[in-house]
């Protein structure tokens, strides 16, 4: 067992991490000891990672530990570099008792100046020139050789020119060396993408109640509907991030199956998303900033004008089933979809509504014959007691869910393999041979045979898999 | 020739996928092509009301196929609502069924809601909506929320709107509802194809209630979904046997049913 991590004060007792457990007890016998436990370390993490949303949405998380934060172009919005770096530090105190922060032109030096600076320096470029070579963050072997050729600092490197280095030391070496100091540009990958469209109010005085936080997300729906109008664009999804004082984030998703602008209806689907929770949203201290985003947006004409009905009656058919998945869950609402498939259970899938805008094609049934296919499919298929079974057809007396059924009338075998292309060379799968049958009352059923007999070791089973109209 | 008319009329109307015209108060008619239950229904299938089915879910195909029937009859996009249960004691709905019987599946939007007070709530909402062609509800047993304030407001909201509901009740009892008609299904066995394989969808339909009309009468149907309409299950060739169902006259009150004895 090995330490993964230790505090300040262990760290002036001598201990590091990787260190076997019994060397560290041994040094010092009163060390007080926890479990490791990365899953709940990036929980926290991503936790963390939310609540910096309110200052930028492009976050990148590094676990296990840091957090990378593109703050270009928004630094106004917070009053300087020096009111932002202040701000920040005071939300990263209430999740954690040690934060290294540090500012710089790119992602890879500001993670430098943050791990590995010692002396704060006003000026960024001579900050990072004081860094030593272990701020690249290259292979331990790198390192070394880096060290024993007497380089030690990146002012070290960043003097000599690029060629003999990168001959010496590998094209790697002067890349990273780049972008640590701003020489090439580089943008971190961020957790989230950032959305089309972003609005966001901040309070003074934070909102305590839940209806007044809708009432602030119904004023931004209709700045978001003048936003996309102008834009001729309506949303696909909206996102409603409520802050709370304390750091933590409530978000609010709802989707729309046609592109959406109108604000009485974003209202409305938000408001049934609130419904349908099953918490109630606990606002704690209060929200002192709400933000709604347009994650996904596409073309809208402006109005388009009811001439027959047809437009509006597919637009109001579509309101209901965003309605209904907002309330109910995306999953709950579906359509069916027709597939190529011989296999029944997966000749048509039932996919949610919102998803589909238009509507698939069926084929129409053949004139002349019965329906072939029952409109009630049980899954999975319900195991049958033959009574009376013959070889070659389907049994004459069959007992389901303990009512005996008399066959008067059968049509069949309809063989249906398995899908031998899946299965392995040799080894077909049992084939269904399914059979029409009526009993006596008039009830039909689609009863198949799984196996054939006389192959496998027992008799082969019979099953019950759907019911005719 | 009227019947024929009618009928191509309908037809038309479904090409063009438009719903049926509801006037103000007196419900358009849809007819199903059985004269004699026609005429028990004063002209054919009103929309905009509440149709109430009970069928056991042991014959839950019977039951889905009249009322996937019904639907096709009336018309327009439906909102098949059904509860977890009904399905999982009567198995899931199946496209490629009721393709086979001559509804398209692509005019039906699902929803499988966890009990029945989410299924009526749902209801109530898709019956708000008049775009919809109509909305069929899927409940088994007696459910508490189910009662009679809970049909009155179903009722109202398809009047309203002039949406119809249909209301398919597995191993359900009767019980008072403000439904507009109220049926009992059962299988029926079907006319024979060659070779003696089963045929075409049949049922045995009973009447046990209309508001302001007379109730009464069983009648045993097949469904032939090339015309879209019902027959006399009798019919044969296309000519109804005489006397073969006794309609009752308008005066005299419910309950005039008569029962069809069938050979073998």
């Amino acid at each position: 067992m090995r330490l993964t991590a230790c505090d300040a004060a262990a760290r002036t007792l001598g201990l590091v991490p990787g260190m076997t457990l019994t060397d560290a007890q041994a040094r010092v016998p009163e060390l007080a000891v926890a479990d490791a436990d990365p899953a709940a370390d990036q929980q926290w993490l991503e936790r963390i990672a939310d609540a910096c949303d309110r200052f930028t949405p492009l976050v990148e998380a590094e676990p296990p530990d840091g957090l990378i934060l593109d703050m270009t172009g928004g630094l106004h919005l917070f009053g300087g570099e020096t009111a932002l770096i202040a701000q920040v530090e005071a939300r990263m105190r209430r999740w954690a008792s040690h934060v290294h922060l540090a500012m710089a032109a790119t992602p890879e030096g500001a993670r430098a100046l943050a791990r590995f600076q010692t002396v704060p320096v006003a000026d960024e470029a001579a900050a990072l020139r004081r860094l030593p070579v272990a701020a690249l963050e290259l292979e331990a072997d790198a390192l070394r050789d880096l060290r024993r050729a007497g380089l030690k600092t990146i002012a070290d490197l960043a003097d000599r020119p690029a060629a003999p280095l990168a001959a010496r030391f590998g094209a790697a070496l002067i890349d990273r060396l780049d972008r640590l100091l701003g020489r090439s540009d580089s943008r971190i990958v961020p957790r989230r993408t950032a959305p089309a469209l972003v609005l966001e109010r901040r309070f003074a005085e934070p909102i305590a109640t839940v209806e007044a936080a809708m009432a602030v997300i119904g004023d931004l729906a209709r700045e978001a509907a003048q936003v996309l109008a102008e834009r001729h664009r309506g949303g696909r999804r909206f996102v409603a991030r409520l802050y709370r004082t304390d750091g933590h984030v409530i978000e609010l998703a709802v989707e729309s199956g046609l592109p959406l602008r109108d604000p009485p209806r974003i209202a409305r689907l938000f408001a049934e998303g609130v419904g349908a929770l099953a918490d109630p949203i606990d606002p704690g201290f209060g929200f002192d900033m709400i933000r709604l985003a347009v994650p996904r947006d596409e073309p809208l004409a402006a109005a388009q004008l009811a001439l027959e009905g047809g437009e509006a009656r597919e637009e109001a058919v579509a309101a209901l089933i965003d309605r209904l998945s907002a309330r109910v869950g995306r999953e709950r609402v579906r359509r069916f979809v027709p597939r190529d498939s011989h296999i029944p259970e997966q000749a048509a899938l039932a996919l949610p509504a919102i998803d589909l805008a238009t509507p698939a094609s069926w084929p129409a049934p053949e004139p002349g014959e019965p329906p072939l296919r029952p409109i009630r499919l049980f899954d999975p298929p319900q195991l049958v007691e033959v009574i009376a079974g013959l070889p070659d057809g389907p049994p004459q007396r069959f007992r389901w869910r303990r009512i005996l059924h008399e066959v008067a009338r059968a049509e069949g075998p309809e063989r249906i393999g398995g899908q031998w292309w899946r299965r392995a060379p040799g080894d077909p799968g049992l084939a269904r041979d399914y059979y029409r049958v009526e009993d006596v009352r008039g009830r039909r059923f689609w009863l198949f045979r799984h196996g054939l007999y006389g192959e496998g070791a027992r008799d082969p089973r019979w099953y019950v898999h759907g019911l005719f109209a | 020739m009227v019947d024929s008319l009618r009928l191509i009329r309908r037809r038309i109307a479904l090409i063009e996928r438009r719903g049926p015209l509801a006037g103000a108060g007196d419900p358009a008619c849809w007819p199903t092509g059985h004269s004699a239950l026609d005429w028990a229904l004063g002209g054919g299938l009103p929309c905009g009301r509440l149709h109430e089915l009970l069928a056991e879910s042991g014959e839950a195909g019977s039951g889905s196929g009249f009322a996937a029937m019904l639907a096709y009859l009336l018309g327009g996009e439906w909102l098949w609502l059904s509860e977890e249960r009904a399905w999982r004691q009567a198995g899931a709905l199946s496209a490629t069924g009721l393709a086979a019987i001559g509804f398209d599946p692509a005019r039906l939007i699902l929803a499988l809601l966890p009990d029945a007070t989410a299924v009526l709530r749902a209801a109530v909402d898709g019956l708000r909506c008049p775009a919809l062609g109509g909305v069929l509800i899927e409940l088994t047993g007696d459910p508490r929320a189910l009662d009679l304030t809970a049909s009155r407001r179903l009722v109202l909201a398809a009047e309203k709107s002039g949406v119809s509901a249909i209301l398919l009740r597995l191993d359900g009892q009767a019980a008072p509802s403000a439904a507009q008609t109220r049926w009992r299904v059962t299988a029926a066995p079907s006319v024979p194809l060659a070779a003696g394989a089963p045929g075409r969808p049949a049922w045995d339909l009973e009447l046990l209630r209309q508001r302001g009309r007379p109730a009464g009468g069983i009648w045993r149907v097949e469904w032939d979904y090339e015309q879209g309409r019902l027959r006399d299950w009798y019919e044969r060739d296309g000519t109804a046997l005489p006397g073969a169902v006794a309609p009752a006259a308008a005066d005299r009150s419910a309950g005039a049913g008569t029962t069809l004895h069938h050979a073998g």
